[in-house]
């Protein structure tokens, strides 16, 4: 992992690692709070700022946390970073924090966090570990904001509240609904698979010519 | 037996297709098993079920006018339309000859309201077929019946135009297009249980298409059972759990509760005892498990009905217990005769 460029960690989380879909990690927000553009921008930006600052400070105590505790430390900092940001939500975007309701402190068992913490920050240096949880918490933002885009266009016929499809179109009640959630989840699933499948097929053919 | 031209063909594993004109030039076939030549296809099999629905479909046309005829064109065109799609995409074989989708379309407009816009009713049919049917694999592989999951989508999807129903054009008050409420919605909300009985038996009251009229569809089944495409066990076991269960709280109060044979002929209990419980792919195939499926799905059904949120609980009730079948088939598996008993 030493020999991975500081470009090519960020760049992981974009689409090689990106959580929802490829990791299956992080489905919680990504069906609870997408039902509108954003409310899903709003979740992928709290997790991206908290993973930012987990992944330093686990980064940066890696050497001085025994091993035997470190699962107890990675969740008293996530937690005190995550109280930071439900307080910050709340006193600077009550609406947006009043539609989020209790996910914005679930933030702290969300497995991205604690999953790039053991997995990463706690083994790399602080520097590979903010290209890591800038590229991943912003390929989780995206992952949120593209359910979400789907969704409220589905399901109110509009993005960012501005209505973009006109009266002759019914809202599909369903797409707001959890149930939605799952089919948009799904579909967006096998369209990454198939992308990537055909990439690396593509890749494949190439290597062998 | 006094010539010795004994045949012997090589295995062949799909015999059901074997011209019987091999049998009148060598004088002893000789094959691997099975034996029984069965000329039932999966075709023949779906074409019946169409005839079969003709008289639900031509009872709607009676009683809703010609907009109802346009829907199950819209539905069945649809179905055969995404069918043809998805096997084009996923390079498989172009089966939609079979029928299947062509059921899956008349049973989803069966379930729909005749005012249902167009565009709502080809969008059930692509989730039918689509979600419901072609990305478990097509016909065989379905967990769900795709034409109650195509009509759940539609129920979440536009839950109001979905339980919009307008009177039928035989009733003497009918003013063109007026609202009304199915006899289980008065039932339910308004606690009105005097829907006449004939009323609900022949179809001359408000509601889905395929849900009111029970003669037509009853017609339709009793033809299915003389093909012996389905058994009694499914449909009957269903529609009889329906009626022992809710004669329980009818007897207990009848003042607050439907009778049972309300609960027979309203809303979708017929159809979905004779079209939707006996679908060979989302029903199990032992008997035990067909008993167990029924059974539950019938109390569900009620439970629902009187209980629930919603006034009709027949689709809900059959789309659950689909998702039991692979568990029902499994551990109601009858003993192998002469077996051993497990070693694990």
């Amino acid at each position: 992992m030493a020999g991975n460029s500081l470009f090519y960690e960020f760049k992981k989380g974009l689409w090689q690692e990106i959580p929802p879909f490829r990791l299956v990690l992080g489905t919680c927000p990504t069906l609870a709070v997408t039902n509108s553009a954003v409310n899903g921008i709003a979740m992928g930006l709290a997790t991206l700022f908290v993973l930012l600052f987990a992944n330093i400070i686990i980064s940066a105590l890696r050497k001085y946390v025994a091993m035997q505790v470190r699962i107890a430390a990675y969740v008293v900092i996530i937690a005190l970073l995550v109280t930071v940001t439900d307080m910050f939500m709340a006193a600077m975007f009550p609406p947006i924090s009043k539609a989020l309701g209790p996910y914005i402190p679930l933030i702290i068992v969300n497995c991205i966090i604690l999953g790039r913490a053991e997995a990463f920050a706690q083994k790399n240096p602080v520097v590979p570990s903010i290209a890591d949880a800038l590229g991943i918490g912003i390929g989780f933002t995206l992952s949120l904001a593209t359910m979400g885009v789907i969704r409220e266009l589905l399901g109110f016929g509009s993005i960012f509240n501005v209505k973009l499809l006109g009266e002759w179109f019914e809202p599909w009640i369903v797409m707001i609904l959890p149930a939605g959630a799952f089919l948009v989840y799904g579909g967006l699933v096998a369209a990454v698979n198939w992308i990537s499948s055909r990439k690396e097929a593509a890749a494949k053919a190439a290597a062998e010519a | 037996m006094e010539q010795k031209t004994l045949e012997t063909k090589e295995i062949k594993t799909a015999p059901p297709q074997e011209p019987p004109a091999q049998a009148a030039t060598a004088r002893l076939v000789v094959s691997s098993s099975p034996h029984f030549l069965n000329t039932e296809s999966v075709p023949k099999i779906m074409h019946s079920v169409v005839m079969a629905l003709f008289p639900a479909v031509a009872a709607s046309v009676y009683f809703f006018g010609w907009r109802a005829l346009l829907l199950v064109i819209v539905c069945v065109a649809a179905c055969l339309g995404t069918e043809y799609a998805f096997q084009r995409i996923r390079n498989k074989p172009i089966k939609i000859y079979d029928g299947s989708a062509i059921i899956t379309g008349m049973l989803l407009a069966m379930t729909l309201p005749v005012g249902f816009p167009i565009f709502g009713a080809v969008l059930g049919s692509v989730f039918a077929i689509g979600v419901g049917k072609q990305l478990f694999g097509g016909l065989g592989y379905n967990i769900f019946n795709p034409a109650l999951l195509g009509r759940a989508f539609l129920m979440a999807t536009y839950p109001v135009l979905t339980t919009t129903w307008v009177w039928p054009r035989t009733m003497e008050k009918a003013v063109d297009a007026v609202t009304a409420a199915t006899p289980l919605a008065m039932a339910k909300f308004e606690g009105k249980l005097d829907v006449p009985l004939m009323d609900m038996i022949l179809g001359n009251t408000a509601g889905s298409l395929g849900e009111t009229s029970a003669v037509a569809i009853i017609l339709g089944g009793l033809y299915l059972r003389y093909k012996g495409y389905i058994n009694w066990k499914l449909p009957l076991g269903y529609l009889g759990t329906i009626a022992a269960f809710s004669a329980v709280f009818w007897l207990a109060n009848p003042a607050k509760y439907p009778s049972p044979l309300f609960h027979l002929f309203a809303g979708g209990a017929m159809l979905g005892a004779w079209f939707m419980v006996t679908d060979m792919v989302t029903s199990p195939v032992t008997s035990l498990g067909q008993w167990i499926f029924v059974i539950v799905a019938g109390i569900l059904a009620v439970v629902i009905r009187l209980f629930g949120g919603l006034p009709e609980g027949v689709m809900y009730s059959i789309l659950f217990m689909n998702a039991f079948v692979p568990l029902l088939n499994k551990h109601t598996r009858p003993k192998v005769f002469g077996a051993a008993g497990k070693q694990s």
